[in-house]
């Protein structure tokens, strides 16, 4: 019997074949911890009785949460974050380069076959390169900083098939609201994804991460995409044999099988207050808008940024509405200024606030009150997200956010 | 220890991890300033009203969303006894076997009940409310393991020699 990508991947890691529903205790590659939970992850390192970590040079620290600081405490996760990088030796740390899921693969941090832990749910993202990832609360993050272990459930996988061609303003974050509207919001609970078919083929490595960043929000423990030629130029490596077989084999058992037609999909949001409320944009139509908000680790790159732009050109931000883009990374920032986005995002009306988590998890830049309505291109809706439990947010494409922020409403494009 | 019987608070389906503990919340110093702000944006006077003892009974997908720890730890310092629900989010599931707060996976005493109401757990064993009987099944030994340690943090000090 074959495998599926996460069995191979954990077969790989352990040393021996898998099956779903088997616990495992497997070696982690890589970690990940950001400042909101480094304090907790440190006074729990110690706590346990652990006196170094397992491997310095596997852990990396990021800050973006409250980067820059929103209220006068938060400075406090940095001063302790800095201690204990220098007193355990931790190289890898980025202080304000941008969010922790855009820098563990943008920087290199992350390969195809690795396994990596991240105390953030969000951290199913690195599946875009063909990694086991997922999010661990902080605990078990200092467990893993002292051992270099942590068990695991090998989960069943749910493999989504999607052929044929997009239709025009549909982007990669419409199929995975769609997919997350059809599954439910705990339908991929304990369970890996696989994303398989021509259109995720020719998909951008940045695309696919939008798509595995949101898995999560069905619940899911990983989203697993084959890595190809162009996850080997975008990680900068050549691809081993090994990392070139992580692929479903075609007698691998799926506890389940979803087929898309990508000329199917028309662009939809996730309406208040569950991301699997999904319905499409045409039915949503006419809705005021009160800002807009296109950026975080799931629609904050260059792409995104381009397509939001192209929306833009030559045109205005709706009087009453905020227009606020957060670039997920330094870099990206620097890119999307030297190809002129940026500029043309400014003449518009854009804010543009530096890299960071920013207004996605609701603690600075652009809280909303009672009654008000964001279209946002982040991954969760929850309410009281993004101020108080009667804000109104809907998630939706760097297209269709661009559009409704000229409109000053819900519109479709043409 | 191995049965206990509580209040119980009744709450829905998805209620994710932001509605348990909101991020604007989530940088005070410790689980005890944050208790206060528990399921706030949903109701935000229950955090007041729970006691000692008490024990939640939800629908699906518990604790979906953001890893935040302190949402375990914080339901466990309202004094929750366990969390009963039709399913657990992965994160949220392991985050409270970790800090020793026990959960029950049942998808039928919810019918049977209502906010207020009195039931008996009996751990591993059954869920008894208004007379009934409802079997439940018993969590995977590794998990058990880490639960009868008292949670992660004091099982790894026992693999350290600290206790």
């Amino acid at each position: 019997m074959g495998s599926t990508i996460i069995e191979k991947i954990v077969r790989n890691n352990i040393g021996k074949e898998v099956h779903p529903g088997e616990i495992v205790t497997v070696n982690v590659d890589r970690v990940m911890i950001h400042d909101i939970f480094i304090p907790f992850v440190a006074s729990k390192f110690e706590e346990m009785g652990f006196t170094k970590l397992w491997d310095a040079d596997r852990a990396v620290l990021i800050y973006d949460h409250l980067v820059p600081a929103s209220q006068v405490d938060d400075t406090r996760h940095f001063r302790i974050g800095n201690e204990f990088a220098e007193k355990y030796g931790m190289k890898n740390i980025h202080r304000s380069d941008g969010i922790c899921h855009q820098l563990m693969t943008e920087a290199g941090y992350v390969r195809p076959g690795d396994i990596v832990f991240g105390t953030d749910s969000h951290t199913t993202t690195y599946g875009c390169v063909g990694a086991f990832s997922s999010g661990i609360g902080y605990t078990e993050m200092a467990s893993i900083l002292g051992t270099g272990t942590l068990w695991i459930r090998v989960p069943e996988t749910i493999r989504v098939n999607i052929t044929g061609k997009l239709p025009p303003n549909v982007m990669a974050k419409d199929i995975i609201l769609k997919l997350i509207g059809d599954l439910g919001a705990d339908g991929a609970t304990y369970k890996a994804l696989e994303f398989t078919g021509d259109t995720v083929e020719n998909m951008t490595v940045a695309s696919r991460m939008s798509m595995s960043n949101m898995a999560i929000e069905a619940g899911a423990k990983c989203a697993l995409f084959t890595p190809d030629e162009k996850t080997a130029e975008y990680c900068g490596i050549s691809l081993t044999d090994r990392e070139r077989d992580l692929v479903g084999d075609a007698d691998a058992q799926y506890c389940q099988v979803i087929e898309y037609r990508a000329e199917d999909f028309v662009p939809v949001m996730a309406c208040p207050s569950n991301v699997d409320h999904v319905r499409p944009v045409s039915e949503l139509a006419g809705k005021a808008v009160d800002q807009v908000f296109i950026g975080s680790c799931t629609n904050g790159r260059l792409e995104d940024l381009m397509a939001a732009a192209e929306v833009l050109k030559g045109k205005q931000v709706a009087p009453f509405v905020k227009l606020i883009v957060t670039p997920a990374s330094r870099k990206i920032y620097r890119e999307a200024v030297a190809n002129g986005t940026m500029a043309v995002l400014a003449e518009a009306g854009a804010i543009i606030t530096h890299p960071s988590c920013g207004l996605c998890c609701g603690r600075t830049g652009g809280i909303l009150t009672d009654g008000e309505t964001v279209i946002a291109t982040n991954n969760r809706n929850f309410l009281g997200r993004m101020g108080t439990s009667k804000v109104n947010i809907y998630l939706a494409s760097p297209r269709s956010a661009a559009a409704c922020a000229v409109a000053g409403e819900i519109v479709t494009l043409d | 220890m191995d049965r206990f019987t509580g209040k119980i608070w009744v709450l829905g389906d998805d209620i994710d991890t932001d509605i348990i503990i909101p991020t604007e919340y989530l940088a005070l110093k410790t689980v005890q300033d944050m208790a206060p702000y528990a399921f706030s944006p949903l109701r935000p006077e229950l955090a007041g009203q729970i006691r000692e003892g008490d024990i939640i009974v939800a629908g699906k997908n518990f604790g979906c969303g953001s890893s935040r720890e302190q949402a375990p730890e914080i339901i466990k310092a309202l004094g929750i006894r366990c969390v009963i629900a039709k399913s657990f989010a992965r994160i949220f599931f392991r985050n409270s076997i970790n800090n020793g707060l026990l959960l029950i996976e049942n998808d039928r005493i919810q019918n049977d009940v209502k906010e207020g109401d009195e039931i008996t757990v009996a751990i591993n064993e059954s869920i008894e409310c208004h007379g009934k009987q409802h079997p439940i099944t018993s969590l995977p030994q590794n998990l058990v393991d880490i639960l009868n340690a008292g949670g992660l943090v004091k099982a790894m000090q026992r693999r350290n020699g600290l206790v």
